[in-house]
């Protein structure tokens, strides 16, 4: 067998184990799988931004107006020195503010005028009819501007029947999606470690 | 802390504001020179977001040195994280992260087990909560227990089992009823996303300076 299926399948059970109750295997795996994860997103990110997008740039082909967003960086590691910790506002307020830019547009496009446009073509329909209902209700129970009475209340009412269904059809997914998972932890279990199936 | 000055909270202001008209300005202006500094932008943008995730990383490390150095209870688990941090660092930035290197091995083998055992785990405390929570005890408790359990079986062979009538009710309802929600709850969001960002641009919402 080989040892990566071995260590793969004794941190499984370490992690089944907390069915059981909180003990000293699942909190080893625990910790382990933190410090691992952090590890493996800080070298993919140094791999694929850094080196490409800073590094590269600069030492390699001396495009010296990159050493601006370099700057900024190091800006952020001052926060642990709280003196000069404010100028990390400086970099936080850079990504927020740009963020906040291409949010609107990209957010009008995809958000509002996408899912208004593929209601509208698909109108002349039962479904269409039912979407359409279903979107301008949804709207109204989350409309808190006005008083959820009469025929506004009604409305906002059946937006939450919408809602219901939607939550019942997120749910029933997602526990589906667990299950999957599952299956294929024990599939690997069973097959891969144990041999018991194939 | 030192005393902070206004000239500390205008500055970030002003950069937010500046980077925050040109993104969204940019989008009406399909020149290259213009397309190009947006592509620039968001260059620097992912260069400082690597700085944010060292600060992470950084504060991660330090804590559980703390723990350790002071013996506090469990300080042998930090320990453990610790050495899953510095092994996959030492193992990415000395032999690479491609096919056949040891950083993917332990990628392989022991995060993205653990990773998806522990979102398997989630598969049983669902179970578990819906047992408690989901009594039908009002119309719309029903609703949402009647559509989870119509979608979940027709997912599966059992409902096609049971009749053809369930796969197609689980497609239906997630084509139409759930879909115009969802709808809803998209453009709400976006709504949302809309007016939180112009004031950020503004400099109404100043809540990501911290606190004076």
């Amino acid at each position: 067998m080989h040892t990566g299926t071995l260590i793969a399948a004794f941190l499984t059970l370490c992690i089944f184990s907390f069915l059981y109750k909180d003990n000293p295997f699942y909190k080893f795996a625990e910790h382990l799988l933190v410090g691992v994860s952090v590890g493996y997103v800080l070298v993919i990110a140094l791999n694929t931004t850094l080196m490409p997008k800073l590094l590269n740039p600069v030492f390699k082909e001396g495009r010296f107006d990159y050493i601006i967003p370099g700057i900024l960086g190091l800006f952020m590691l001052l926060r642990f020195f709280p003196k000069y910790a404010w100028l990390s506002r400086i970099s936080i307020a850079l990504i927020i503010g740009a963020g906040a830019g291409v949010a609107i547009p990209a957010t009008l496009q995809a958000k509002i005028f996408a899912q208004m446009q593929a209601t509208m073509i698909n109108f002349a329909s039962v479904d269409g009819i039912i979407v359409f209902a279903g979107i301008a209700t949804t709207l109204a129970y989350f409309f808190f501007s006005k008083e959820h009475k009469g025929w506004f209340g009604t409305s906002a009412r059946v937006g939450t029947w919408f809602l219901m269904i939607f939550f019942g059809a997120t749910f029933g997914y997602t526990v589906m999606s667990r299950i999957s998972l599952l299956i294929g932890r024990m599939q690997f279990l069973l097959g891969d470690f144990l041999h018991v199936i194939k | 802390m030192p005393q902070e000055t206004n000239m500390q909270r205008t500055i970030p202001i002003i950069v937010c504001f500046i980077f925050g008209l040109f993104m969204l300005v940019q989008f009406f202006v399909p020149h290259h020179a213009s397309i190009s500094a947006y592509q620039t932008v968001l260059d620097w943008m992912q260069i400082i977001f690597v700085f944010t995730l060292l600060v992470g990383v950084i504060s991660y490390a330090k804590l559980n040195a703390k723990k350790i150095t002071r013996t506090q209870t469990g300080w042998g688990y930090n320990l453990i994280g610790l050495i899953g941090l510095a092994v996959m660092i030492i193992l990415g930035l000395s032999m690479g992260t491609g096919e056949k290197t040891p950083f993917l091995w332990m990628f392989n083998n022991v995060q993205a087990p653990m990773q998806s055992t522990m979102f398997s785990l989630l598969a049983f405390f669902v179970a578990s909560a819906a047992y408690r929570g989901f009594r039908a005890r009002s119309w719309e408790a029903g609703l949402l227990l009647a559509v989870a359990i119509v979608v979940m079986l027709g997912r599966v062979p059992l409902g096609n089992f049971i009749s053809h009538w369930i796969p197609d009710a689980a497609n239906w309802i997630l084509r139409t009823p759930s879909m115009a929600a969802k709808r809803g709850i998209y453009i709400g969001i976006g709504l949302g996303t809309i007016s939180t960002s112009l004031r950020i641009i503004l400099g109404i919402e100043r809540t990501y300076l911290g606190r004076k």
